[in-house]
């Protein structure tokens, strides 16, 4: 019975100490990392504190990032971040990072070199997918399981099965690795990777970029999968240069390893992809939206708010205005991404374009502050979700796109194809 | 455990957003999320839906992000069970892990049964019967692991016992 393992049963079977694991096995296991934000931490200290203990399992394993309503918006909010805060003084969390020194958790953890191929991370956060992209085994979880990783260092898993994505030939200009993950979940639907592993492979992904596969991992979770990840190459080995001084060991899905069901996608011709509202799911190429009219475009989130986005934002609008009905929001990820677009030029580009550029913060994406939406208000936001009420009022709506559809965007007043505004 | 109560039907792919609002996520308070449940796609729910009443769903319900101010706020407006055909795994984890009975059941009971009528539901064994027409149906049965953390009240009495256990 010769039959090989996918990445993340080799990933599991390592960390709970067993040759080999099957899809379906339940495991407990050891995690390397374990995420709270300040929605989802606040409420991990409270059952944290139910267990009586003196200290954390390891305070180097926890990273505390107050990100979703920060700057604090209201009171409420200060009093979440300071129970992330006064937790993370009280039992010596050294992965705290404060406003100023923040950005939206998952483009945060991988720019800091907290993540590396072959690890365990969980965060209770969906988006937690993201660092799939490196190699790792990362998923999303809730409070309680945060909790309990914080007090005994382990979490429970059903083993996934896994979908292989092969992505073949070549992209055209304005389509990245945002587009690649609309279309596959307009493919298979909300629920097409339920509870499954998704694999992201072949030609397309060997050249895609580390941030346009960062972008993709992210999204896994709105096909419902339980992970998304590429196998570790050079282009993830260069990534971590210079950021990770810790050992690590790449693992690779074997080459008879077996797969649910192996999709593939000739996405030479690709159009850049829009997701209409109200579900990621409910994808059309972007020419069958042209002419939807936008009161608000977002550029940023853990989705599409790092550097290449910007890059390639800036590109599209630099010498142009954003339309007089269109309020443009520009986020930079993190603190770094920040200061790497201000010191590119980049910031200036959407300023002189009178876009509104913003400190890190998850902001809008969420609804939560910095850009909500009134009744009947459509936005085109490079974000992940558009849900019913999304970003605001539930009368408004949300399309998802790419950074170069959203920057053209922006400029027209309307979706368009950034080749009409060049 | 036996429940009974009468049932509120939603359809597919209901999220968390749906669930709970963002807006409503500067509290952890239990009654105050409680009293914002589905207040986007049915407004009124939380006073209509009576204590031990049941939500029927239908495919990927609690699909989105992993507030677990979703099942929290379920449990706290006294919903005694959910019964979708599916749900989002982080939702389902987080109803395991705080002790909300959740159901998958193939059957679509969400296009078959009218609001309100009464169910009772034998946890146990996973059995949904229509006390009207007696009808019943069966649910899919939790692995032993995990009805151990059902039985216990929720992994934190799980882990409780695991730490006592080990000193
Ligand atoms: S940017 Fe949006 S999706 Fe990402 S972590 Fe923040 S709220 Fe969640």
């Amino acid at each position: 019975m010769s039959s090989g393992q996918t990445m993340v049963e080799k990933i599991l079977a390592a960390k709970a100490g067993k040759d080999k694991v099957v899809p379906g096995e339940l495991v407990n296991i050891r995690v390397d990392l374990a995420l709270g934000n300040d929605i989802t931490a606040p409420v991990a200290i409270k059952v944290f504190e139910k267990f009586n203990l003196e200290r954390v399992f390891d305070p180097e394993m926890i990273v505390l990032v107050p990100d979703h309503f920060t700057p604090n918006k209201d009171i409420a909010s200060a009093g979440q971040v300071k129970l992330l805060r006064d937790f993370a003084r009280k039992y010596n969390i050294p992965h705290y990072f404060e406003v100023g020194r923040m950005g939206v958790e998952h483009a945060l953890l991988p720019e800091q070199g907290l993540i590396r191929p072959g690890m365990v991370i969980i965060g209770a956060d969906s988006h937690t997918c993201t660092y799939g992209a490196i190699g790792a085994f990362a998923t999303g979880v809730g409070s309680t399981d945060l909790a309990v990783a914080m007090a005994v260092g382990e979490a429970w898993f059903k083993v996934p099965s896994t979908l292989r994505f092969e992505y073949e030939g070549r992209l055209q200009e304005w389509v990245s690795g945002k587009d690649l993950i609309l279309y596959t979940i307009g493919k298979i639907g909300v629920e097409g990777a339920r509870y499954r592993a998704m694999e992201f492979a072949g030609p397309v992904i060997d050249s895609l970029s580390m941030d346009g596969r960062l972008t993709m991992a992210n999204m896994a979770i709105e096909a419902g999968g339980k992970c998304g990840y590429m196998q570790p190459d050079q282009i993830t080995f260069d990534y971590l240069k210079n950021r990770v001084n810790k050992d690590y060991t790449p693992v690779y899905s074997d080459s008879d390893a077996i797969y649910e069901k192996v999709y593939t996608y000739d996405v030479s011709d690709l159009e850049p992809q829009i997701a209409f509202p109200p579900s990621p799911d409910n994808v059309k190429p972007v020419s069958k939206a042209a002419g939807v009219k936008l009161d608000q475009v977002v550029i940023g989130s853990c989705t599409n708010g790092r550097i290449e986005d910007l890059r390639v934002a800036a590109e599209v609008i630099k010498g142009k205005r954003v339309h007089p009905s269109v309020r443009l929001l520009v986020i930079p990820a993190t603190q770094l991404i920040y200061r790497q677009a201000l010191e590119e030029g980049l910031l200036s580009a959407f300023i002189d374009a009178e876009a509104a550029v913003s400190t890190p913060t998850c902001g809008p994406c969420l609804g939560g502050h910095m850009g909500i939406l009134a009744a009947g208000e459509k936005a085109l936001a490079t974000t992940n979700r558009n849900f019913v009420g999304r970003m605001g009022h539930p009368e408004s709506e949300v399309y998802l796109s790419g950074p170069a559809v959203a920057a053209a965007s922006a400029v027209a007043g309307e979706i368009v194809h950034p080749k009409e505004v060049m | 455990m036996i429940l009974e109560g009468k049932a509120w039907i939603f359809g597919d792919n209901i999220d968390t957003d749906a669930i709970i609002a963002a807006r409503y996520l500067s509290t952890y308070d239990q009654a105050e999320l409680a009293s914002h449940l589905m207040e986007d796609i049915r407004p009124g729910f939380f006073e209509q839906a009576g204590s031990g009443d049941i939500i029927v769903a239908g495919n990927n319900f609690g699909c989105g992000s992993s507030r677990e101010h979703a099942p929290l706020a379920i449990k706290g407006a006294g919903i005694s069970c959910v019964i979708a055909v599916s749900f989002a795994r982080i939702f389902y984890r987080n109803a395991i892990n705080i002790g909300l009975p959740i159901l998958e059941c193939q059957d679509d009971l969400y296009r078959t049964l009218q609001e309100q009528d009464l169910l009772r539901v034998d946890l146990d064994r996973g059995l949904i019967q229509e006390i009207e027409s007696g009808n019943e149906h069966q649910a899919a049965p939790f692995p032993p692991f995990m009805q151990e953390i059902i039985r216990l009240g929720g992994l934190v009495e799980y882990v409780q016992k695991r730490l006592r256990e080990t000193g």
